[in-house]
């Protein structure tokens, strides 16, 4: 028997549960069409993997690098979002490598938030926001996107179709705010935001408010679409930590690679919690990536950029998969960025009472799916609080950085929806 | 309006957490900048100067060439291949059955398993005890998790002959025993030990086992140098005592077993009721670790396992390998007027360097411990970098041993020539 003393401490309580330690190894058949988890099948770039290649041949890259971030790889960010920002960026104390987009938020959660802070979040966020701010000993305030405007079955919806309502927004910041989290292109929408970004940082500065910025799938924007980074915003630099990912950046989600960029008064806190974490990211991968983005730096503006190359191609998937879902019945809600998109059922009218009651639609409608149609998704409530479930129950999110023949097997599903 | 709160720079709220309160200051930080700065040679951090073997080399070439799911996100509690041959490979070792799935947890690097540790054990009013001289970084993690740590010393013991060994370092069994109170949640063992390359016999073991069963205690054991100790020294795990495996954490190391500590990959093992709540942890801080490190570690593993007690393991090879340069360090440092601690088993060495009569003129460095001056002058004037011995020490026992530092031996370079 268990020693009650191996029970786990206070700050993970209620923290065990996970939406992808659920749904992942059911996807993991490979009968089932996959387009749950937010990761590529298509290949990295082969500079980036070739970089890889090169670095490991090399004694030193195989050992212990600089603690916050190696070298080649802060200043090759510092270069690139220097640009992007039009500010010199100090890459040794305005900017931190960590695990992945998700080993920053935890570095800033960690170093920023405590018992007493309130943490706003918007709804639909990625699911690892309210057990980070709880984790941290946080309140998380939430406040969902709402679809505006006309009723009737509109055909066409779009990320941008999903908005804030200001009045609300404002009410929910008060004295304990400590901080908003943001993540534009948003997961799971796909919303950009732009005018609402104004709104946002006026409250930030009226309440002297943090803001972190989760911004990793910065470089997938569609067509009439613009990425604006809050920090850019005046009054914005001081208060707002900006989160970036090699990941999704070089569709190479395995490495774990992101990074944290903001002022020095911000960044050395995130280096303490860093220092005592995990104290350096692996140094051979850091290189690779160092060396992708000076390449693409190189091209930045031009079409063989990869980042603007790999927008241009997920766009095309993006707007097949639009297609492919409406012609089976359902109303997907075409993103203006990131690689996600999430599609209403309600018109299919699925009758899942035999799956019981103790689960929202979505939930069902994903299992029922997988196992009925062999296709996988993500049900939406997983990235919404209780309040909003009934918002969001009828909505299932998909994932399109696919390859061809990944979205052909989608399509050969959905168009033989309704045979059965 | 907009104008001034420009002007104003910084936020006027408190802005960082309690948490990382007095855990800011690092002393790797500090020093490798220094030893850059100055050129030094490094025999401060540890990390090997040569290449990791070529098998695994090789293994993570065929890995991130083979195929698009090599570079996209793994399990997130570990590579099924990793975990598998690890559990394989330790349950030979430990004499029990472990589960990959349960009582494993891939990490980044060993580091980040200490980290997953103590968040997920260590409450506000938990008491920790470390054995001093410590890595460095076990004290802050306590306090990071709001523990409050009890120290216990290892002490020369009586009667040591001339030349020192780590063996000659070791607990007293009653002020061991004292250590121990009803709020005590774990102690940390590391072995074989870093600074002073101790190697735990099975008797001190087992008297830190029984306590632990006694007031029902944690064990955390950290054993990233498990593969090399010397002169016949064997490591033993005290997870594979009676009464230990349910209450131990086991911490490993890819980057000290392969030499290639820029890989960063680690592993905490033990029972899974005690694991699952290290990946609470883990799913909730860095959810996943890099792949292609994963499967590299894996096969190089396997390919251990295949050779394990034969010539041809790496296993053995290394630390045969590191004998010699031990042993040619330790005349060096006598050579100069150092007294040397010949360790069993790790990385490193310790030096007395009280025989030295250095003037240490420096202003700069005029209220730290002797052995921070000493490290600071030694890399500013003669160009190489060690680590100062009393840095492995709480800041309430710095002052007990200022007269050590720490030297890397882990080295092809002809370290002799700086002395």
């Amino acid at each position: 028997m268990a020693s009650i003393k191996h029970k786990n401490t206070k700050r993970i309580e209620g923290l065990d549960k996970n939406v992808w330690v659920a749904f992942t190894s059911v996807a993991a058949d490979p009968s089932i069409v996959n387009l749950g988890q937010g990761y590529p099948d298509i290949p990295p770039p082969s500079y980036v993997k070739e970089g890889l290649a090169q670095a490991a041949m090399v004694d030193r890259l195989n050992q212990y690098t600089r603690g916050f971030g190696h070298p080649t790889l802060v200043k090759a960010l510092s270069k690139v979002y220097g640009k992007v920002y039009d500010r010199q960026l100090d890459p040794f104390k305005e900017i931190l490598v960590t695990v992945g987009g998700y080993g920053s938020l935890f570095s800033t959660m960690q170093a920023l938030v405590e018992e007493g802070d309130e943490v706003i979040i918007i709804e639909p966020f990625f699911d690892c926001y309210v057990p980070m701010v709880k984790m941290a000993g946080g309140k998380p305030v939430l406040i969902p996107l709402r679809l505006k405007g006309s009723s009737g079955t509109a055909s066409s919806v779009s990320s941008a179709d999903w908005v804030l309502d200001q009045e609300e927004l404002a009410s929910k910041f008060n004295s304990k705010t400590k901080a908003i989290i943001i993540n534009t292109p948003n997961n799971p929408i796909g919303k950009v935001s732009r005018s609402e970004l104004q709104a946002i940082a006026d409250l930030c500065i009226k309440h002297d408010t943090l803001c972190i910025s989760d911004e990793v799938y910065e470089w997938l924007v569609y067509k009439g679409h613009e990425h604006v980074k809050i920090a850019t915003l005046p009054g914005m630099w001081d208060r707002t930590i900006t989160i970036g990912s090699a990941g999704k950046t070089f569709s190479v989600t395995g490495w774990k690679l992101g990074w944290s960029i903001g002022p020095e008064h911000l960044i050395k806190h995130l280096q303490t919690v860093m220092q005592n974490s995990l104290y350096t990211c692996p140094t051979p991968l850091q290189e690779a990536v160092g060396q992708g983005l000076l390449r693409d730096f190189e091209l930045m503006g031009k079409p063989d950029c990869y980042f603007t190359s790999l927008a241009l191609e997920l766009e095309g998937k993006r707007d097949r998969m639009a297609a492919m879902l409406r012609q089976t019945g359902m109303t997907p809600v075409v993103p203006e960025g990131g690689y996600f998109m999430i599609a209403d059922v309600t018109a299919l009218n699925q009758d899942l009472s035999h799956m019981g009651d103790d689960e929202p639609y979505d939930y069902k409608f994903v299992k029922w799916m997988i196992k009925e149609k062999k296709l996988a998704s993500i049900p939406v409530t997983a990235f919404v609080g209780e309040d909003s479930v009934k918002q969001f129950e009828k909505y299932i999110r998909l994932c399109f950085i696919k390859q061809e023949s990944t979205l052909d097997a989608a399509e050969a599903i959905l168009k033989s929806w309704n045979k059965d | 309006m907009i104008f001034s709160l420009i002007m104003q720079g910084n936020m006027s709220r408190k802005l960082h957490a309690r948490r990382i309160e007095g855990i800011d200051k690092n002393i790797w930080v500090e020093f490798s900048q220094l030893a850059a700065d100055y050129k030094a040679v490094n025999l401060g951090q540890g990390f090997p100067d040569f290449s990791p073997p070529h098998f695994i080399q090789e293994a993570f070439c065929k890995a991130l060439n083979g195929g698009f799911s090599k570079h996209q996100y793994t399990r997130a509690f570990g590579h099924p291949n990793l975990v598998k041959i690890l559990a394989k490979f330790f349950s030979r070792i430990v004499g029990r059955e472990i589960d990959p799935m349960e009582d494993i947890l891939v990490s980044v690097g060993a580091y980040q398993a200490l980290f997953c540790t103590f968040q997920a054990l260590i409450d506000e009013g938990d008491e920790v005890i470390i054995v001093e001289p410590f890595f460095d970084c076990y004290q802050p993690m306590v306090m990071m998790a709001g523990g409050t740590t009890c120290l216990l010393d290892l002490r020369l013991k009586e009667g040591c002959g001339p030349v020192l060994s780590s063996a000659d370092w070791v607990l007293s069994p009653e002020e061991l025993a004292s250590k121990f109170s009803p709020r005590t949640k774990a102690i940390v063992i590391n072995t074989p030990n870093n600074p002073l390359g101790k190697v735990y016999q099975q008797e001190e073991l087992h008297m830190i086992a029984d306590l632990c069963i006694k007031h029902d205690v944690i064990c955390i054991s950290d054993e990233v140098y498990e593969w090399l100790t010397y002169d016949g020294t064997k490591h033993v795990k005290i997870a594979s005592l009676p009464g230990m495996w349910e209450r131990t954490v086991t911490i490993g190391s890819a980057g000290k077993t392969f030499s290639a500590t820029g890989w960063k990959v680690g592993w905490a093992m033990g029972p899974g009721h005690i694991l699952k709540h290290l990946k609470t942890v883990h799913q909730n801080s860095v959810y996943h670790c890099a792949t292609a490190a994963q499967e590299a570690v894996a096969v190089g593993s396997q390919r251990e396992y295949d050779v394990f007690g034969t010539e041809g393991s790496y296993f053995q090879q290394l630390p045969k390998h590191l004998h010699e340069k031990r042993l040619r360090l330790a005349d060096c440092l006598k050579s100069v007027g150092l007294k040397p601690v010949l360790p069993q088993g790790g990385y490193f060495m310790i030096a007395d360097i009280s025989n030295l009569n250095v003037d240490l003129a420096d202003p700069s460095t005029k209220d730290e411990p002797y052995d921070y001056r000493f490290v600071k002058w030694l890399i500013k004037e003669k160009g190489l970098a060690t680590i100062p011995v009393s840095a492995f020490f709480s800041p309430e026992h710095k002052d007990e041993f200022q007269k050590y530092i720490r030297f890397c031996f882990v080295k092809n370079g002809m370290f002799c020539s700086y002395f």
